[in-house]
Formats: structure tokens, C-alpha cells, sequence
């Protein structure tokens, strides 16, 4: 046992335990690394459907030992065909937790950890605790999400120098039929996924009125009835779920009944399907590569043996075989991670009026703002301080200016977002107060 | 290059970081502020927030003080996304209207808030174009096609039939409720 054991990693041991001219440079060959990436090594994938069932797999079988995962959803049949760590008995349960109950038994050195909840239930405690981030997902919103989720992890000392400490790197996944793309994001060093929006396809919107009085395609017919006649007739007294086959055969029969009126052809369940959904084809040799790709990252950003892929790797095999690495750029406006200074205000103390925090902003050499809108976020909800140019806000706000910051709970090391004409953006400041009466408490 | 294997080791020891125990704002309420605090609403519109907390949900009257519509009312609701900037806002006509471009549920079509939506876009921008609906319907773009063809046809019976409905009266089989200023 000891001596398989002892075998199982031989190869991984031949990159980690020897130099050789292709490593990077500031690789130090040893035996610990392997013992991290078995032990401490601890990583979250995200998605456990198509690329997720690939992804474990590959992590499992590379040696990582400490793996979570997440996603919302449960297996329907119809995944069977490539999720391959699902089977028949295993419909209507979690995909996180099937999964993971599949690699534990079968790969003795990984233990995974399954989240059946929503990427969104998860604090920043709960991120924080991991090395990197993998994700194999097949919505833009959800990646959005953890892309931003990981930069605002990052913090900065008091002379603006990113904390690598902080820095949780992100390897993300995505295919669409034969394509499919991999990149590997060092949040705060590296472009984001928001840097890039326009990398994505934008998603098909046809004008309402085309919809409502000239349809000409299928598509046109099942999303009349999508946006206007379910709202209006309300069939089940609830809002659509993609997921619910009487749903999706009500659409049906009204799409139809509205293609049949203006005459169009080629409504039919896989459609409505298709549009309601919003379901792009899935390969499953596409799912084996990019997955692969991902992995393979993940090895090297845990062990630093090698260069990263820099930064964006695009794969097509729909006419033969076809990859191509380019190096995408960061937006240096990027509404996510362009390098938002942290922003500080020193106050003296929690009995300051709001009114006067407004003063300070105004005059404060740094700020110089003219009449700026405050919103604060308080045990976990957005709270409106004071915003003087909306009359119906600014009347129910106004009594917040002749109260201590105390008063509203405000306390040191809380973010101020402030919005104000002088700014192209609303930005948010970090108060340093220094006799805290509120913490003191 | 980050070396996550001899970085982490420290970070083990390391305790979480200050300045990261409070979670930044999403863009959305970044961008959301941003707009409401530079709305420059013409004169004949007004937003309302039921909870001034929730910059995201609220609403907006429109009171049209030229054109066929001069003399109305029109209640609107907003709904902005946690995709905001993004995705344009959700907005709905809650004043059953007589109105080529605005359907019998409320459906409004208006280009930027769908097909042309981009995120420089503004709430000032669509409150703008909401205003420009009542001051040009638009029968080429019908989603009441009723109304757009009489407003194609014949003008003069069209802004009868506006005024009608603001006073409240039924036009075809649609009763509508008065909504005048
Ligand atoms: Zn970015």
C-alpha cells in the first residue's frame, strides 16, 4: 500500500522534486510542495455540472486533497449523457453533494466538501479561506460575481501596495459546443472578467415592439408569450421556472398558437426550451479539454512550477483543431478592479454630526466634493445617509444630518459610499475614527 | 509571479486582514447613487422612494406639459438590477394608457431599454426617453397596434381618443381609468 502510495505520485514528484530549464525561475524544487498540495492546499470549484464534473475529476487525480465545491442546482436527466459523476438514481439530488460523494469514494486522497446553495449565500469569510478559485460555470452573472466577490478581498497597505497575501487567483472555464476558453486571473494583477465584458457574446434581445406586432422568427413567438402573456395571465400564480416541464409546456402551446396566427414555422419544445433557458449545446470532448486546460493551471499556480498561462486561451475544434493564447489587457477604468486607492477619512470621534462628515468632504483638500450623496451599508443592508439632490429622499434623510455618527451606528472602519459631481464615479471611504464610542460598548 | 505555496504558509499564522472585514458595495449601488445624485429630471417629472434605503426600487411620474398627452398623469415603476449598469432597469407603466408604444399590462417600448441598452446609459437617460413618448408616439414601433393605427390614420381621432381615456372612458373594449393631473 505504502509502496503504491509511494508510486501513485511519481510523476507529479519528477516536476516537483527536480529543477529542469523549462521551470520558472523562482521555482524551488522540494518535497513540500507536494505535501501542500495533498494537505494544506485548499480550493473551491465552482459549478458542478458539465465542466464541474470534469474538474473535480482532474483535481482529484492531480493530487489536490483539500477540494470544495458549490452549485444550486440538482441533477436532471437529461445531464446524464456528459455529467458522468451522476447516474439515473441520482436525479432530483444536489449536484454538489452527488459529485462530491463520488470522488471521496472513489479517489482516497481527495476529500470534497460539497455546498448545495447559491455562490451568493456565502460570505467573504467563507471565500477567503481558499487558495485559488476554479470555476466552471455557464453564466456570465454568476462568474461576474465571483470575479468581484475575489477582488474586494484584496486589501492594500497604507502606501497603496496590493497585500499578496490577499490575492486569491481565479481560473475560470467556459464552453459553448465546440468552443471553449480558459484564463487565469490574479485579481488586482491581471485583467478581470469585467475588464473583458465585451469578450462575451451579448446576450439576443429583440426590440419589444418586434415581439408584440411584427414577429417574423420562432424565437419572436416564444418570447411574446415569455415577457407578456405569462405576466398577464400568470397560468400558475408564479414567475417562470426553467426547470418545470408544465411551465415550459404551457410556453409551448401559446407559442405555437401565436406562430400558427402569423403564420411562422418551427416552434417546438427544444426551442422553447433553448430560448426560455437561454441553453447552449454541450460537448463533452469541448467539457474533457477546457477542464484539462483549467487543471492544469490550477497545478501550476498551487506549485508555482511553471509559467501561467498569460492570460486568455481560446479553443474551437468545430473545423478542425484550433487554440490560440493572446494576452488580454486590463481596463484601466474597469469598474471592478482598476486600482481603486482605498480611501480614508480621519475623524476624531462618533459624537460628530453627519452634517459635519458632509463639511469635512466638502472642504478636505483631498475631496473638495460639492454636494455629495452618502449611503452606508449596516448589518448587511444598504442604509441611505443623505442624498440632496433627490427632493423625496433628501426630505425623509434630512433628519440624519443633525445626528452622531453614533447615533446611526456609524462606527471605525466602516465604508462610506459617497457619490458626488466631482467624481466620474461613486467611490467609497473608509472612516478612521479615532475614539470609537460605538465599538467601545 | 505570486508564489501561492510559500505566500500561504504565512498567510495560515497571518490573521484575516483589516480593511477587508466590510464588504465593498456592489457596482450597482455604486452606479445607482451615482445617477440619482445627478438626475436632472425636466420639469414635468418627479421620483418618488417609497423606502429611501432601497435605491433600487422606485418610481417616477410623468405630468406631459405639451403634445397630445398635456394634462396627464403617468406612474412608472423602476427596478434595478443587481446587473445595473449592465442590464438596463425593469420599467413598467402602472397607468393603463392609451398609447401606441405602451401595451394595455404596461410593457413600455422604448429601444434603450431593451435592444439598445448600454451601460453609459443613465436612469436620467431613460426618464428622458420616457418623456419623449408622450411628446412623439411612435406608431412605426406599435405594441398597442389599435392606437397606432388610428394615430396613423387619422391625428385628429387620435388625440380625441386621448383625451378621452385621460378623462376616463373606454375606447375599443379597454376601459381606462382617470389619470388626469
Ligand atoms: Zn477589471
Amino acid at each position: 500500500m505504502c509502496d503504491n502510495d509511494h508510486r501513485r505520485w511519481n510523476h507529479l514528484k519528477k516536476i516537483l522534486e527536480r529543477s529542469s530549464p523549462f521551470c520558472h525561475p523562482d521555482f524551488e524544487p522540494g518535497t513540500g510542495i507536494l505535501e501542500f498540495l495533498q494537505n494544506s492546499c485548499k480550493l473551491l470549484v465552482v459549478g458542478a455540472g458539465g465542466l464541474g464534473c470534469e474538474l473535480l475529476k482532474d483535481l482529484a487525480m492531480m493530487g489536490f486533497g483539500d477540494v470544495h465545491v458549490i452549485d444550486m442546482d440538482t441533477i436532471d436527466l437529461s445531464n446524464l449523457n456528459r455529467q458522468f459523476l451522476f447516474r439515473r438514481k441520482d436525479v432530483n439530488s444536489s449536484k454538489a453533494e452527488v459529485a462530491a460523494k463520488f470522488i471521496n469514494e472513489r479517489v482516497p486522497t481527495c476529500r470534497v466538501t460539497p455546498h448545495h446553495c447559491k455562490i451568493q449565500d456565502k460570505s467573504e469569510d467563507f471565500y477567503r479561506n481558499f487558495h485559488f478559485v476554479v470555476c466552471g460555470l455557464d453564466s456570465v452573472v454568476a462568474r461576474r460575481w465571483i470575479n468581484g466577490m475575489l477582488i474586494s478581498l484584496l486589501s492594500y497597505d497604507d502606501n497603496q501596495q496590493l497585500d499578496n497575501s490577499t490575492v486569491i487567483p481565479l481560473i475560470d472555464g467556459g464552453t459553448e459546443g465546440f468552443k471553449g476558453n480558459v484564463r487565469v486571473i490574479i485579481p488586482g494583477i491581471t485583467p478581470c472578467i469585467d475588464c473583458t465584458l465585451d469578450l462575451f457574446p451579448p446576450q439576443v434581445t429583440y426590440p419589444l415592439c418586434t415581439i408584440a406586432s411584427t414577429p417574423r422568427l420562432p424565437e419572436h413567438c416564444i418570447e411574446y408569450v415569455k415577457l407578456i402573456q405569462w405576466p398577464k395571465e400568470n397560468p400558475f400564480d408564479s414567475n417562470i421556472d426553467t426547470d418545470d416541464p408544465v411551465h415550459i409546456s404551457w410556453i409551448y402551446e401559446k407559442s405555437l398558437e401565436r406562430a400558427d396566427e402569423f403564420g411562422i414555422n418551427g416552434v417546438n419544445y427544444r426551442l422553447v426550451q433553448g430560448v426560455i433557458k437561454n441553453i447552449i449545446p454541450a460537448v463533452a470532448s469541448t467539457n474533457a479539454v477546457i477542464a484539462a486546460a483549467c487543471v492544469t493551471e490550477a497545478f501550476k499556480v498551487a506549485t508555482s512550477c511553471c509559467p501561467l498561462l498569460n492570460n486568455y486561451a481560446v479553443f474551437n475544434n468545430a473545423d478542425g483543431i484550433y487554440t490560440y493564447t493572446y494576452e488580454a489587457e486590463r481596463k484601466s477604468d474597469c469598474i471592478t478592479c482598476s486600482p481603486r486607492k482605498a480611501k480614508y477619512l480621519d475623524i476624531d470621534d462618533t459624537n460628530m454630526r453627519l452634517e459635519k462628515i458632509i463639511e469635512i468632504l466638502c472642504e478636505h483638500q483631498q475631496y473638495q466634493m460639492k454636494n455629495p450623496a452618502l449611503t452606508i451599508e449596516l448589518d448587511g443592508k444598504r442604509k441611505t445617509l443623505y442624498m440632496p439632490n433627490v427632493p423625496s429622499i433628501e426630505l425623509k434623510t434630512r433628519p440624519n444630518l443633525k445626528m452622531t455618527l453614533e447615533q446611526l451606528g456609524i462606527a471605525d472602519g466602516c465604508k462610506l459610499l459617497v457619490a458626488d459631481i466631482t467624481n466620474p464615479r461613486a467611490f467609497e471611504i473608509i472612516l478612521k475614527i479615532k475614539n470609537n464610542c460605538v465599538s467601545m460598548e | 509571479m505570486i508564489k501561492l505555496y510559500s505566500l500561504k504558509q504565512h498567510k495560515k499564522d497571518g490573521e484575516t486582514p483589516k480593511s477587508g472585514n466590510q464588504r465593498k458595495a456592489s457596482a450597482a449601488h455604486l452606479r445607482i447613487t451615482k445617477d440619482l445624485n445627478e438626475l436632472t429630471l425636466p420639469k414635468t417629472c418627479t421620483t418618488e422612494f417609497p423606502d429611501p434605503d432601497d435605491l433600487l426600487n422606485f418610481k417616477l411620474t410623468i405630468c406631459p406639459d405639451e403634445g397630445s398627452y398635456k394634462g396627464g398623469k403617468f406612474n412608472f415603476s423602476f427596478k434595478v438590477g443587481v446587473n445595473y449598469p449592465h442590464e438596463p432597469p425593469k420599467v413598467k407603466c402602472e397607468t393603463t394608457v392609451y398609447h401606441p408604444n405602451i401595451d394595455l399590462d404596461g410593457n413600455v417600448c422604448l429601444n434603450i431599454l431593451r435592444e439598445d441598452w448600454k451601460p453609459v446609459l443613465t436612469i436620467n437617460s431613460v426618464i428622458y426617453g420616457l418623456q419623449y413618448l408622450f411628446l412623439e408616439p411612435n406608431p412605426e414601433d406599435p405594441l398597442n397596434k389599435e392606437a397606432a393605427d388610428v394615430l396613423q390614420n387619422n391625428k385628429r381621432l387620435f388625440d380625441m381618443n386621448v383625451q378621452k381615456a385621460m378623462r376616463g372612458g373606454v375606447i375599443g373594449n379597454t376601459y381606462f381609468e382617470k389619470c388626469l393631473k
